[in-house]
């Protein structure tokens, strides 16, 4: 059966249509685009929460949408254990929402950085990377100012011990150095889910990296791995 | 009445911003400068019976909305 996808598209999001069609180009998938003004998810597989700049980034990135109508279904879907991909925006969102730990501030290097980085992957933990080994390079785009993801010491060690560090930035070899971090997050963090596995929010964006025409083919990894998971 | 609330990173946490700004004040001849937090001010005009009142509802904004509690901290003045 066709996986059906639900794409939250809150005002100032502008990666919802991306997603979409990533979803539909690797995983088949049946989806929707939902104004965050409704509340009824209906019975999706998977809740994308899309890049882009939901409320201008008024305030701080993600802050409004976290009270938008519909994340009030989006939380409790994901108390249910439903599937959430937080993607830039979205996981900013997802932050603000309490749903994934830390949160997202400003680039180290105070630029909005874009272009593309090699991630390695950390975690099978999540249905997203349940069919990358760990230790897989996939390389994909970022585009963001506030990437910079922060958390107390306490919460780092215990996202490590569980296996909640699904993705860190690397460079093309895949090892962590300084120069491969593009906005000084820390720990090279690039994306995490939540102790349960089923919410995960990253950076870098999997949906601009699904045909050899945009540069790279490795994100379909990501969305490959969902779909495989659900199987 | 008038309630203000300052947001600002909590210590501890990475302030870009700020230190862009140290920067920037060394460059200008400010060398005393040893450390700049930027941070936000909200200016809250709200119906409240006492000033005790308008303070207790401006703390709970900034713990809901206009903080993070993950990252900043915040202090609310009742201005008039």
């Amino acid at each position: 059966m066709k996986p059906r996808v639900v794409v939250v598209v809150f005002p100032g999001s502008n990666c919802d249509r991306d997603a979409a069609h990533a979803a539909e180009l690797v995983m088949g998938a049946e989806t929707r685009l939902l104004w965050h003004g409704e509340t009824s998810l209906g019975d999706p597989d998977l809740v994308v929460l899309p890049g882009g700049f939901s409320y201008g980034d008024y305030l701080r990135c993600g802050a409004m949408a976290r009270f938008s109508p519909v994340m009030q279904s989006v939380r409790a879907f994901a108390e249910r254990g439903g599937a959430v991909l937080g993607i830039c925006n979205g996981f900013q969102v997802l932050c603000e929402a309490g749903l994934l730990p830390g949160a997202l501030v400003q680039n180290g290097g105070l630029r909005f950085v874009c272009g593309d980085v090699h991630l390695r992957v950390e975690s099978e933990r999540t249905p997203f990377t349940r069919r990358i080994p760990a230790g897989t390079r996939l390389r994909m785009p970022i585009a963001h100012g506030d990437g910079n993801w922060v958390a107390d010491p306490e919460t780092l060690a215990r996202l490590e011990a569980s296996g909640q560090i699904v993705f860190r930035y690397v460079d093309e070899s895949g090892s962590r150095t300084p120069e491969a971090n593009p906005n000084g997050s820390l720990d090279d963090v690039a994306g995490i889910c939540n102790e349960a596995g089923n919410v995960l929010g990253l950076m870098p964006h999997p949906e601009r990296a699904v045909e050899a025409l945009l540069g790279s083919e490795d994100g379909a990894e990501v969305f490959r791995s969902f779909a495989a998971s659900r199987a | 009445m008038k309630v203000q609330v300052c947001v600002l990173p909590k210590a501890g946490v990475l302030d870009p911003q700020g230190k862009a700004i140290a920067g920037a004040l060394h460059r200008l001849g400010h060398a005393a400068v040893h450390d700049v937090r930027a941070g936000k001010i909200f200016r809250i005009d709200v119906d409240a019976e006492t000033p005790e009142a308008a303070k207790v509802a401006a703390a709970k904004m900034a713990e809901t909305l206009l903080s993070n509690p993950v990252i900043e901290d915040f202090e609310v003045e009742v201005l008039s």
